[in-house]
């Protein structure tokens, strides 16, 4: 049977009419990333051990009719979050040997739903990148052609799922990083409000803009693992103390009447014309469920792409200034001195992507600069926020592309830094904000999935899923496999 | 130092929050563990962990603000201070910068002519300590003891007010005083728990603008302040005097060789990239919370040597003394409830012979081996003339050293002082027969040789005859 | 170029960070194209705003109570360490 064509709810609800047990699943999941071998290069490690016993574990909760929604499903976590006794490399010479003695609050929530771990995704870099090129481990492929990239920086959990590698994977967004990958590769990926998921145990890249998220099949799937995931964390100062709905629950809200505004400005120049057209598909499939279609501009967001590459490296070079060699990570072979410990072991662990990105926060933030660039982004980000603020006054929800082309080619884009960048163009103005966010699949370009955009106010996660959810009943985009791995 | 130069000097005081866990996290901050065994996950900076703050902390500091007369921040910020150092596990510390929770403060210090200075306190903000270098016993490396990093630190920053080490001196006492009234901080220079950096620099008298300033570091005892403000002062006059100029700089002080000498590690790297610490959201205190706290402050220092002056008529001097430690105010104060007033006789006592026994055996008032009550017994003795000064001297120091009350100690001893005016006047008696040249010559004019038979009078005695008594007697009986 | 080798190396120096001789070039390069690229912020009208430190506006810091919870885990946590002696983590000489 091909369990990797369903999705996570649908394999939970046969786990729980008992019609496969959690270790059949897990088993063929596993013989399944087996069988990728390197062709993907979407995990950084198999945990096939710990996920026969979390399956064993969830079979005999079942038995006992115990058990959610997710018990026994298995799914995958980005290599970025914190799993005790288990590699956590971020991808990352830095932390190749790094074992972590503790959890990550999402990784202990997503245990206690019953869910399997099958193992830690591939990604960029301390998720620094949007095309996974950076990882040390060597770039994801994307299932729907090989040469190209999967997105990034949650690369590797996107083409785990999109390949049915596992029915659904963790991820993190500090930019765009699950929901363009989710765009490029097919998935519906859902990025919720800042402080709505603990940050605790997952390696921070960018404090005030990192939020973990769900790479999944269908809003169904986001909505219930979102559900698991979510909600307050003493361990973390800027968990938002506020009871979690029922995602799943609230899935079939009607949409009639729901007011949403397209981003004029996300349609402009540098959107490929078959994304457009495909985004714009989509678009009328939502005004004919009912939704009242109007057009917003938010003016400051396109300065969200520069205002972004001052916030983000200003807080990455001071976040990755614990790893020096001393306490845990690489350390370069026999240090002359204090000095070289540190530069040698920073300059061999951490590859040219971060090295450059701790530099323009470095810079950013260095006496003389730091009121010209980080200062004044940071004043930008306040007009960024009110537009997206003033836009809510009228409109429920705003509509627009994920990203501007369909996934490019391998090495495409490695040469030059900004151009890379621009990828996240429509993405990074709810990171800004604090907003919550999703893309889910909406036509094939070339044979290359492209995904829609929603954002919503802060705390709006159970009308985006329910939005896309009315979306995906009329739809079957979602239930697209690429080729080589249905 | 010549006389055309002023210093001007300014302390920066760090004092570690007496809290039982670190400011963000859940560790012990007991001094004294095996290495590294009270550095949890957050206190290592491992990847992933978070800050949480501690409500305590805030608190103790918010109680500092508002014992100097400081504005406490309704809203405060803290930061990330940027550098490298082994000691310091994420590659910054936690800080607050532009916003600090405590600002505009000002303290009174008096002078060595007994007057009264004012001395402004810039700001006071939280942050964390960071851990310890250790060098010993390992050729060619350090070790790293993570135990003390993410202890609550007050860093307490003066105004450029002080203008010698004797005033600095002052300000520091000061500031010790306060933090151990407040109970906010042990007050352990030892252990590290009150420490300070101290920014020296000198002008031409008269002038306004200032001179380039050094920061000297590694200052954990009043002593050292003093003896390294007065090397560096001295350094700096030798520098400009021969034509040179200062340097701004950081200059450890180096007790063992009583110098200062530069730090070149630490100038290397000062642009400290400071910005908002994105883990952490503003701090923000009501101003109800705020008054509800002030209502908690003890009696200050200042207001208690006031009381002292104007409830007890204690002089300024004996006020100031027993103010400048709680303990030993609470000390005082419990003898004189005990004793039902007496201050200055308590004061004479407390000040006087009891701390010279506490000092003997460096020992703190919370250890002396005599207990107010038995103080309180002893100063009774002497008030109902049981006992003479001189004896009650004796008295307490057989108390100290054999644990036991007055009482006993006078029965045991037999020094009970003699009031019986016929047994005085026997032995008066006595000592007229047995010297009667000298009585002959006093009586023929020679008044000088009173003091003679009173000394007589009090060495067959013993000592214990009530000088008053003698006196008096011996006035009536010589004249014949 | 905005950002010349020799700007690169005090910011490699300051971030601790070994750059390759032959790869000061490029990254000078590289992030010139980056700091440029953001001077655009230049042209938006900031006088009278307020700057975002954080997302979740109008939130406050929450505070824990003052308790000891953490236990010795010392030997756990130093699996990690690359070099660790009598429970110290090792570094070449601290020269102070």
């Amino acid at each position: 049977m091909s369990f990797h064509a369903l999705t996570a709810a649908e394999l939970g609800r046969a786990l729980r009419r008992r019609e496969v047990s959690s270790l059949e699943l897990t088993d063929h999941f596993l013989a399944r990333i087996e069988g990728s071998g390197t062709r993907l290069n979407a995990f950084v490690t198999v945990t096939a051990e710990r996920a026969r016993a979390d399956a064993r574990r969830a079979d005999a909760e079942i038995a006992a009719g115990r058990g959610g929604p997710l018990t026994g499903v298995p799914i995958a976590h980005k290599d970025i979050f914190c799993t005790a006794g288990i590699l956590t490399t971020c991808s990352s010479r830095m932390l190749a040997n790094f074992t972590s003695p503790y959890d990550a609050t999402v990784v202990e929530k997503l245990t206690a739903a019953g869910t399997v771990l099958l193992g830690k995704t591939n990604m960029d870099e301390f998720a620094m990148g949007s095309s996974n090129e950076t990882s040390y481990f060597g770039p994801v492929r994307n299932p729907w052609d090989e040469a190209r990239v999967p997105g990034g920086s949650s690369g590797g959990s996107a083409a785990a799922v999109a390949a049915g590698l596992a029915p659904a994977a963790t991820g993190t967004d500090t930019g765009g990083s699950i929901r363009q990958p989710a765009a490029l590769t097919g998935l519906t990926g859902i990025k919720p409000t800042y402080g709505r998921v603990s940050r605790y145990g997952m390696i921070a890249f960018a404090s005030s803009l990192d939020q973990a998220g769900v790479l999944a099949r269908s809003a169904e799937d986001a909505a219930l693992l979102l559900s698991a995931m979510s909600g307050f964390d003493p361990r973390d100062s800027t968990s938002v103390e506020q009871p979690v709905p029922d995602y799943h629950a609230g899935l079939e809200a009607p949409l009639a009447g729901l007011r949403v505004g397209v981003i004029r400005e996300f349609f402009g120049e540098g959107l490929e014309a078959g994304t457009a057209a495909a985004v714009t598909g989509a678009l009328d499939q939502f005004k004919r469920l009912g939704a009242e279609v109007v057009e917003v501009s938010l003016p400051a967001l396109p300065l969200s792409v520069p205002t972004y590459y001052v916030v983000a490296p200003a807080e990455c070079s001071s976040n990755l200034s614990r790893f020096d060699g001393i306490r845990f990570g690489y350390r370069c072979e026999s240090p002359r001195d204090l000095y070289d410990l540190y530069t040698r072991s920073r300059g061999e662990g951490f590859g040219d992507e971060v090295k450059r990105r701790i530099m323009t926060g470095t810079y950013v933030l260095s006496a003389g600069y730091y009121d010209a660039y980080y200062l004044k982004a940071q004043k930008v980000r306040s007009l960024i926020a009110a537009d997206f603020q003033r836009a809510f006054e009228s409109v429920d929800l705003l509509f627009g592309p994920t990203a501007p082309t369909p996934a490019f080619g391998i090495g495409e884009k490695v040469d030059d830094p900004v151009t890379m960048y621009l990828n996240d163009i429509y993405t990074i103005g709810a990171n800004l904000a604090g907003l919550p966010a999703l893309s889910a699949p909406c036509g094939l370009v070339d044979g290359l999935p492209v995904g829609f955009q929603l954002i919503g106010p802060q705390f709006s996660e159970s009308r985006l899923l329910s939005a896309t959810h009315a979306y995906q009943r009329e739809t079957d985009w979602h239930r697209r496999l690429p080729p080589a791995w249905a | 130092m010549s006389n055309e130069w002023e210093v001007v000097i300014g302390l920066e005081i760090h004092a570690q929050l007496a809290t039982r866990s670190k400011i963000f996290s859940g560790s012990s901050t007991a001094f004294g563990a095996a290495p590294n065994v009270q550095a949890n996950l957050v206190d290592l900076g491992y990847p992933g962990v978070l800050p949480v703050l501690n409500a305590e902390a805030v608190r103790m500091a918010a109680r500092f603000g508002l014992a100097i007369g400081a504005t406490v921040a309704h809203r405060s910020v803290f930061a990330r201070k940027n550098y490298f150092y082994p000691d310091l596990p994420k590659g910054y510390q936690i800080s607050q910068y532009e916003l600090p929770i405590v600002q505009d403060g000002r303290v009174d210090i008096v002078l060595d002519d007994g007057s009264t200075k004012v001395i402004g306190v810039t700001r006071a903000h939280l942050e964390e300590d960071a851990g310890k270098s250790l060098h010993e016993e390992l050729p060619g490396q350090s070790g790293i003891d993570l135990n003390r990093a993410g202890t609550p630190l007050l860093e307490i920053v003066s105004e450029p007010d002080l203008r010698s080490a004797r005033e600095a001196i002052a300000y520091m006492k000061k500031i010790h005083t306060l933090v151990r009234y407040l109970e906010i901080c042990d007050g352990n220079m030892q252990e590290g728990s009150f420490r300070c950096d101290a920014n020296v620099s000198i002008r031409r008298l008269g002038r306004r603008e200032f001179g380039t300033r050094c920061e000297i570091k590694n200052l954990n005892s009043f002593r050292f302040v003093e003896k390294a403000i007065n090397h560096e002062v001295a350094r700096q006059i030798d520098v400009l005097e021969g034509g040179g100029s200062i340097v701004q700089e950081t200059r450890l002080y180096d007790p063992g060789k009583d110098e200062t000498r530069s730090m070149r590690s630490k100038e290397e790297a000062n642009d400290y990239r400071y910005f908002p610490d994105p883990d952490l959201l503003p701090l923000v205190l009501d101003a109800g919370w705020i008054e509800s706290l002030r209502a908690t402050l003890p009696e200050l220092p200042d207001a208690k040597a006031e009381r002292l002056v104007t409830e007890h008529g204690l002089p300024a001097y004996d006020a100031g003394v027993l103010s400048a430690s709680r303990e030993l105010a609470d000390y005082y104060e419990a003898v004189i409830g005990l004793v039902g007033g007496q201050p200055k006789l308590v004061a004479n006592w407390v000040m006087g012979d009891l701390s010279a026994l506490l000092n003997r055996d460096g020992l703190d008032i919370q250890m002396s081996r005599v207990s107010t009550q038995r103080l309180a017994g002893l100063i009774a003795r002497i008030v109902d003339g049981t006992l003479s000064g001189k004896l009650a001297k004796e008295v307490l120091e057989t108390m100290w050293d054999e644990g036991s009350d007055a009482d006993a100690v006078i029965e045991a001893k037999g020094l009970r002082q003699i009031t019986d005016t016929a047994a005085i006047e026997t032995v008066i008696r006595k000592v007229m027969e047995d010297n009667p040249g000298q009585l002959a010559d006093y009586r023929s004019g020679k008044d000088k040789l009173f003091g003679f038979f009173v000394g007589q009078v009090m060495k067959a005695t013993g000592g214990k005859a009530n000088p008053g008594q003698v006196n008096e007697l011996l006035k009536h009986l010589l004249a014949g | 170029m905005t950002l010349t080798r020799h700007d690169v190396e005090n910011i490699a120096r300051l971030a601790r960070l070994q750059i390759r001789e032959d790869q000061l070039e490029p990254f000078a390069g590289s992030l010139s194209r980056i700091i440029d690229f953001v001077e655009q912020l230049g042209s938006a009208a900031t006088d009278q705003v307020e700057p975002m430190a954080h997302p979740l506006q109008g939130m406050v810091q929450r505070l824990r109570e003052d308790q000891v919870e953490a236990s010795d885990q010392r030997d756990l946590f130093q699996q990690n360490a690359p070099e660790v002696a009598a429970g110290l983590y090792l570094v070449p000489r601290v020269i102070e």
